[in-house]
């Protein structure tokens, strides 16, 4: 593998996978917006520590203001939806004097109809998906497509959760992984005679930690 | 005798058992809750709460919150807080529509410091059997694999001690419980307006297809919303079931289902 190549391996695995994933993210409620014919789309990514829903991705009505919002996940639709497992679909919305109240101050715009959908991998629900002010009357069809579209923010939000896990424990740990990304580093800077011989010891290594 | 588990039926002792009410030959929605109106049936909404004083809702007779306690344990105590969400307020709505005098009694498993873990809404449903409400209204579900053999042994018991069990089937393909266990009646939405399509699915585990889908509903500050999911079908199936109990009280929940089989809109229903 050339120098060139394990560089962008490494950083792949884990430096600057954040900002990656970040834009798939954004690309999933992107294409959820577009298929609904949607005013706004959103995912919510549950903070355990805080028991908090945190807006990951934006896109439409209140980009700007919701990003990285906090609310408490105890309570409200989202909350519900996170709790149950279970999608809602809600029109006149905004007759909820609470969640009108609450979203108008969060980013000054009250939608009239709104899907939320779980985020559910393996066992855990990581977040919600919501879907705001979509055009078309709703089918039990949309339901499905919705689902589909949750199962694929699942798989994102999960990796986005790997990748700052991988990076707190790269930046924090001197032993295990830590060390193993500074010995991949150090190869990658050695010069073309010393090579031979640390893929060597580094093979031996591999042999006697999987053997 | 009479206090001992029936494991057997001795010689001579089919009288003891013998049913009184003889169903008819053809098994009619007249007959089954022609005139009820769910009077003297307990109904718990498992849910986010009941609002209080709600106008579709009327009186709500118990209300409890089920949340962690301080070593973290399921803590039952009464509830003044009403919904924190407006779904158990949709529900309890629902179910009031078609069974106006019926008891309904809120547990709420919705609050701070609770994301579904899965242990709150067992305890929930612990409480509800421990209580012996004739209907438990259950729109949600949980994923934690290492719950479902406890709710499956609380469903069975609530099976046997005549506590009926309405659960909401999930919208999408994962694996989720307690609606997939054959001891309770799991429900998913039909697209019909009517309030009493009823259609049984020959091809479970989804068991009856109700409506659910731009359902008017009661939802929080006395207002009413339009929501559409599984978790309103639920409460229609609820309600059905409180006006046969409120009609034939002596029928077990594997009747109960029997009833809603017969008179499904795609069997012999709507008469």
């Amino acid at each position: 593998m050339s120098t060139d190549r394990l560089a962008a391996a490494v950083a792949a695995g884990v430096l600057g996978s954040e900002e990656r994933f970040r834009e798939l993210l954004r690309s999933v409620v992107e294409v959820a917006r577009a298929i609904f014919a949607a005013k706004a789309s959103s995912i919510l990514l549950l903070d355990e520590e805080a028991n908090e829903l945190v807006f990951e991705a934006v896109v439409g009505e209140g980009e700007e203001s919701l990003l990285g919002k906090r609310f408490p996940a105890g309570s409200g639709v989202a909350g519900w939806v996170l709790a149950t497992r279970t999608p809602l679909v809600l029109e006149d919305v905004e007759r909820d004097p609470r969640f009108a109240k609450d979203v108008a101050q969060d980013s000054g715009y009250v939608p009239r109809g709104l899907m939320a959908v779980p985020l559910l991998h393996d066992e855990r629900a990581l977040g919600v998906l919501e879907v705001l002010d979509r055009q078309a009357r709703f089918t039990l069809h949309e339901m499905e497509l919705l689902g589909l579209f949750a199962s694929q923010a699942a798989i994102a939000l999960d990796l986005l959760q790997r990748a700052r896990l991988a990076e707190t424990v790269l930046a924090g740990e001197e032993e295990g992984v830590g060390a193993l990304a500074r010995l991949a580093a150090a190869l990658d800077g050695l010069d073309e005679e010393k090579r031979p011989g640390a893929a060597k010891l580094l093979a031996a290594l591999d042999e006697v930690l999987r053997g | 005798m009479s206090e001992l588990p029936a494991w057997s039926l001795p010689a001579g002792a089919a009288d003891q058992i013998a049913l009184e009410s003889a169903w008819p030959a053809e098994v009619t929605r007249d007959w089954a809750w022609g005139g009820a109106t769910g009077g003297g049936v307990r109904v718990c909404i498992l849910d986010s709460g009941v609002e209080l004083d709600h106008p579709l809702v009327g009186r709500v007779d118990s209300s409890v919150l089920v949340a962690a306690g301080e070593d973290g344990e399921p803590v039952v105590t009464e509830d003044a807080e009403g919904d924190v969400c407006g779904h158990g307020t949709a529900c309890a709505g629902i179910v009031r529509s078609l069974a106006p005098d019926c008891e309904i009694h809120s547990v709420r498993v919705l609050g701070p410091g609770y994301t579904g873990s899965g242990k709150i809404l067992l305890a929930g449903l612990r409480y509800a059997i421990e209580q012996g409400f004739d209907v438990v209204n259950m729109s949600l579900s949980t994923t934690k694999k290492d719950y479902a053999a406890v709710l499956h042994e609380l469903a069975d018991s609530a099976y046997f001690q005549r506590t009926v069990l309405v659960a909401s089937a999930h919208n999408m393909p994962v694996e989720s419980y307690p609606w997939r266990f054959s001891s309770v009646i799991s429900v998913g939405s039909h697209e019909e307006e009517d309030p009493l399509a009823l259609y049984y699915n020959p091809n479970p585990p989804v068991e009856f297809f109700a409506r659910g889908v731009d359902v008017e509903v009661a939802w929080l500050a006395g207002e009413t919303l339009r929501c559409s999911g599984n978790s309103f079908a639920t409460p229609h199936i609820s309600a059905l079931c409180t006006l046969v109990r409120s009609k034939h009280p002596e029928l077990t929940p594997f009747q109960l289902k029997s009833v809603l089989h017969l008179v499904s809109s795609n069997v012999g229903g709507r008469r």
